[in-house]
This record gives C-alpha cells, sequence and structure tokens, in this order.
C-alpha cells in the first residue's frame, strides 16, 4: 500500500474519531442531510418518470381534439359541424366522441364515462363515426368495424359496462354485478359490469367506465345531433397545426387542441416552479443554505481548538484541510447514497407514501399504479451536483482560514 | 477494524446497492416495454387524451380538454382551491396559428 493511501486512511481514522466526538451533533446533520436528499431525489424520480411515461402512453392520443366553447365553457359539439370539418383539405378521418363525468354520491367519487369508438348501426344515426377514408390493409381500421366493443373478451352491449380498476376497487364490484345510476330524467338505470380494464392501465383507466352510446345518451339526456367533441385525423403530420388553425377560422365557437398540446401539458406537469414543487424545493434548498451558511460562517471554538492543537503537534495546513475534506466528503456521501436508495425504494417500490397524501387531494378515487423507473446520469449528476459538491466546499473554506492562523492564537482563542 | 476501513465498507456497500438499483431500472425499463405499448394502445383504441391522475375536478382529471378560464370556474375572483392544482398547470398556450 503506498504511503499516501496509508496516510489519508490515517486522516479518516482521525476523523471519524473526531465526529463521533461530537455524536449528536454529526449524526443529527447527516440525518438532516439525508432527508434533503431522499426529497429532493424522490421528487426528481417521481416527476421524471411521470412525464416520461406520459409522452410514451400520450403519443396514441388523438391528433387534434375539436371542442365547441361557449362563454369560455366547453359546450355540447353539434354534429352538423362536422360537414365544416370534413371540407377542409388534409383531413383523413372526422370522429366524434362521447364523454362525461359522473358523480357517484355513494362514496363521493367522479367517474369518467366514455363511449367507446365502435361503427355499430346506431352511429350512423349519432354520427358517431364519420371515415372519409378507410384503408383496407389498415388493421386498426378493421378493428373497428366490428359490431360492439371488445375488451379482453368483455362485449360491451346496451344495460353493460366495462369499468376501470379504480371503480371496481372503489366500490369492491366486479364482473356480472349491477352498477346504479340516476338517469337525466330521474330513472335509475341499472347497468351490468361486463367486464374490468386491466390493473396495469391504471393510470390511464382507473376511473373509466365504458358505456354503449344508447346508453350514455339516454343517462345523461343528450340529444342524438350533439356528441361531446370530435377527433379529427390528418393526413400529413406535419400539417395538424395548420389544420388546426384552419377548423378554428372556419368555427369561429370551436376550440382545436392538437396533440402536441397535450403532450406539452404533461411535460409542463409538476414543473419546478408551479406551486407545491416550489414549496419543497424552497424548503430543501432553505434547510441546504442553513447547513453550509452554519459550516461556512466559521468553526466553533472547540473545532478551532482541535486545529490549534493539530498544528502545534506537527500537522501541516494541508494536512487539516485534507481532515476536513474527508470530513464533508464522508457525511455528504453517506447521505447522497442513503438519501438515494430510500428515494429509489420509496417511489418505485413504496409507490410514493410520502406523496400521496398530497397527489390524492380531495379525490376519493386514486390510481394504483407502478411507475417505470426511468432514471438517467443526468439526475443523478445534478442530484450530486446540488447537494454533495457544496456542502464539501462549504466545509473546507473557513478550515482553510482557520488552517492558516497561528497555532497558538487559535488554541488561545478558545471559550469552550 | 480500522475505522476507515469500516466507512469503506459501508460505502461501497451503498455503491453496491445503488448500482443494483440502477441495474434493476434499466431492466424494469426494456419489460415494462409492453406494459407501455398496452397503454398506449389503450390510449389509441379508446381515443383518451389524458392520463388518470387527479379525479377530484373536471379540469384536474382531464388537464390538456380544461377549459381556458378553469382557475376562474366558480367566480371571477375565486382562486384555485383544489390540492392538485398546486402541482399542475391546466393548459399549455396553443401554438396553433
Amino acid at each position: 500500500m503506498t504511503p499516501w493511501i496509508e496516510k489519508q486512511r490515517y486522516i479518516i481514522d482521525f476523523t471519524i474519531s473526531s465526529l463521533l466526538r461530537r455524536k449528536v451533533k454529526n449524526i443529527g446533520l447527516l440525518t438532516l442531510y439525508t432527508l434533503i436528499v431522499f426529497i429532493l431525489a424522490s421528487t426528481m424520480f417521481f416527476t421524471h418518470s411521470i412525464k416520461k411515461e406520459a409522452a410514451i402512453i400520450l403519443q396514441g392520443s388523438p391528433e387534434i381534439v375539436v371542442q365547441k366553447i361557449i362563454a369560455g365553457r366547453h359546450d355540447l359539439f353539434p354534429i352538423s359541424y362536422i360537414d365544416s370539418i370534413k371540407s377542409i383539405r388534409g383531413i383523413a378521418n372526422v370522429e366524434t366522441r362521447l364523454w362525461g363525468y359522473y358523480y357517484d354520491s355513494l362514496v363521493g367519487a367522479n367517474y369518467t364515462l366514455l363511449s367507446p369508438p365502435d361503427n355499430s348501426g346506431t352511429t350512423q344515426l349519432s354520427g358517431k363515426t364519420t371515415a372519409v377514408e378507410t384503408d383496407p390493409d389498415d388493421a386498426e381500421a378493421l378493428a373497428a368495424t366490428k359490431p360492439l366493443f371488445e375488451y379482453n373478451g368483455a362485449l360491451l352491449e346496451p344495460g353493460t359496462l366495462i369499468i376501470g380498476n379504480g371503480v371496481s376497487r372503489m366500490r369492491n364490484i366486479s364482473k356480472g354485478d349491477y352498477m346504479p345510476f340516476m338517469a337525466a330524467d330521474g330513472q335509475i338505470m341499472n347497468l351490468k359490469v361486463s367486464g374490468t380494464l386491466s390493473s396495469s392501465s391504471e393510470l390511464v383507466s382507473s376511473d373509466l367506465i365504458l358505456i354503449t352510446d344508447e346508453d350514455f345518451r339516454k343517462l345523461f339526456g343528450i340529444a342524438p345531433q350533439f356528441v361531446t367533441d370530435a377527433i379529427v385525423t390528418v393526413k400529413n403530420p406535419n400539417e395538424v397545426s395548420m389544420v388546426a388553425g384552419k377548423i378554428k377560422k372556419r368555427l369561429l365557437d370551436s376550440r382545436p387542441i392538437i396533440r402536441d398540446e397535450i403532450l406539452r401539458t404533461y411535460d409542463s406537469i409538476f414543473n419546478w416552479r408551479g406551486g407545491m414543487m416550489i414549496v419543497i424545493f424552497s424548503a430543501a434548498v432553505l434547510a441546504f443554505v442553513i447547513f453550509a451558511w452554519d459550516k461556512a460562517s466559521g468553526l466553533s471554538a472547540g473545532e478551532r481548538r482541535e486545529i490549534g492543537i493539530l498544528k502545534a503537534v506537527g500537522w501541516e495546513t494541508s494536512d487539516v484541510i485534507q481532515m476536513k475534506f474527508w470530513e464533508g466528503a464522508m457525511i455528504s456521501l453517506t447521505a447522497f447514497f442513503t438519501g438515494v436508495i430510500l428515494a429509489y425504494i420509496h417511489v418505485f417500490f413504496a409507490g410514493s407514501p410520502v406523496f400521496e397524501p398530497a397527489l390524492k387531494g380531495w379525490s376519493s378515487l386514486y390510481p394504483n399504479f407502478a411507475l417505470t423507473p426511468f432514471i438517467n446520469a443526468e439526475q443523478i449528476t445534478t442530484l450530486f451536483f446540488l447537494t454533495v459538491v457544496p456542502y464539501t466546499v462549504a466545509t473546507i473554506v473557513p478550515t482553510w482560514r482557520a488552517a492558516t492562523i497561528d497555532p497558538d492564537s487559535a488554541m488561545r482563542q478558545t471559550g469552550e | 477494524m480500522r475505522k476507515s476501513s469500516l466507512f469503506f465498507l459501508g460505502l461501497t456497500a451503498e455503491v453496491i446497492v445503488f448500482s443494483f438499483l440502477l441495474v434493476h431500472a434499466s431492466l424494469s425499463e426494456s419489460f415494462q416495454q409492453d406494459v407501455l405499448a398496452q397503454k398506449s394502445a389503450l390510449v389509441k383504441t379508446l381515443r383518451l387524451t389524458d392520463l388518470c391522475l387527479f379525479t377530484e375536478a373536471r379540469y384536474t382529471r382531464h388537464l390538456s380538454q380544461a377549459d381556458l378560464n378553469t382557475a376562474f370556474q366558480d367566480h371571477p375572483l375565486s382562486l384555485e382551491h383544489f390540492p392538485s392544482g398546486s402541482f399542475t398547470q391546466p393548459y399549455v398556450k396553443n401554438e396553433t396559428p
């Protein structure tokens, strides 16, 4: 073993003994430091993974959604608008969607009711699907010609429902059970559950209830000439924005929402500048600044005397600085690795229980989802440079000041 | 055992656990590709637009479809009153001409 390594080991031995002499203070410091890294790393892992997952999943979302707006609010979309949209050049397909919310007073939860796209006989009357072009080689288009919506063997027929896993869990119902709804005319509709959506898809389908077009209209009292909104498929993906602009010009009370906007909405979710996130970050940064300030503002009388004695017995300034470097490095590396490991377990194995109460908010129905761990070197490096480097540097600077003064005066200035 | 040896042993153990977690992340990412593809297919089949993250209000359930004036939905002076509103931005500005 080279003498240099042996020397460093002796310095580390001495540093650990020195840290253990102030056990309570240093264990407190280590715990708090680990907690800061844990919170920052958990937030970083959670937000990055959810954004990445949203970007992948929502690639399948509609190219353009067209809503009708009245007095700044989303209104029912008249089917007569579809002809105006169809006449715009570059549009491949226009479909309509029927969806809405239902408040279940029994459990205090909001469900999203959706009539899945199909091509049954009733759809022509209600304007459910208006295909301008159909490619015979397109498997998806052929699948759309099936008479009824089918999900994993569960057939959606009038009088039946397919429910999301969150609804199933909350109401404790499954295939074969009945779910009562109060219709717009005051009648009770008892609909049979014909299947449940997979639990792995809870991030998009937890509160979903798939219902037939006919039942949807009966439940909410929506006339056949109206739908919730329309979705437009464009022939050339580069023209999406231009087509959306044309729709807006042609239908002045419409609001086209393009897929890029949907993706950007989820890319900006949990943005560090937004509400709760800035509170978390400010608290962590403030706590860290207090640490750094405590270190940078000078050493305690005891530490000063220790340095004086070390210099008197023959330690050089560089040795003292090395000792303090190891002190900072040991505390920050231990806190960094412990904090990051705990954060990973917290977010990807335990389902973020620390964030759960805040994320749940006032909702009764909260999806049970396991995030895919998307970790990259950039996140770890950012976290490392935000925590370990400033602390280590903040430890060395005051030590250098103390280590360069005369040992005699360092020992005399003690008041401990 | 020397204190420095104990420290390096502890640090090595943490680095090993951390490396295992990175390997776990990488493997999970590959294994989850099928699940992600299924979710994306469901989104495509059902023409969905949003993640089911916050079900407490309509504009937090469908963030991308929310009204432009969601923050003032009940009253011109009403402030955001759902906790999830503090995590999200309801709408990202339209760049369409």
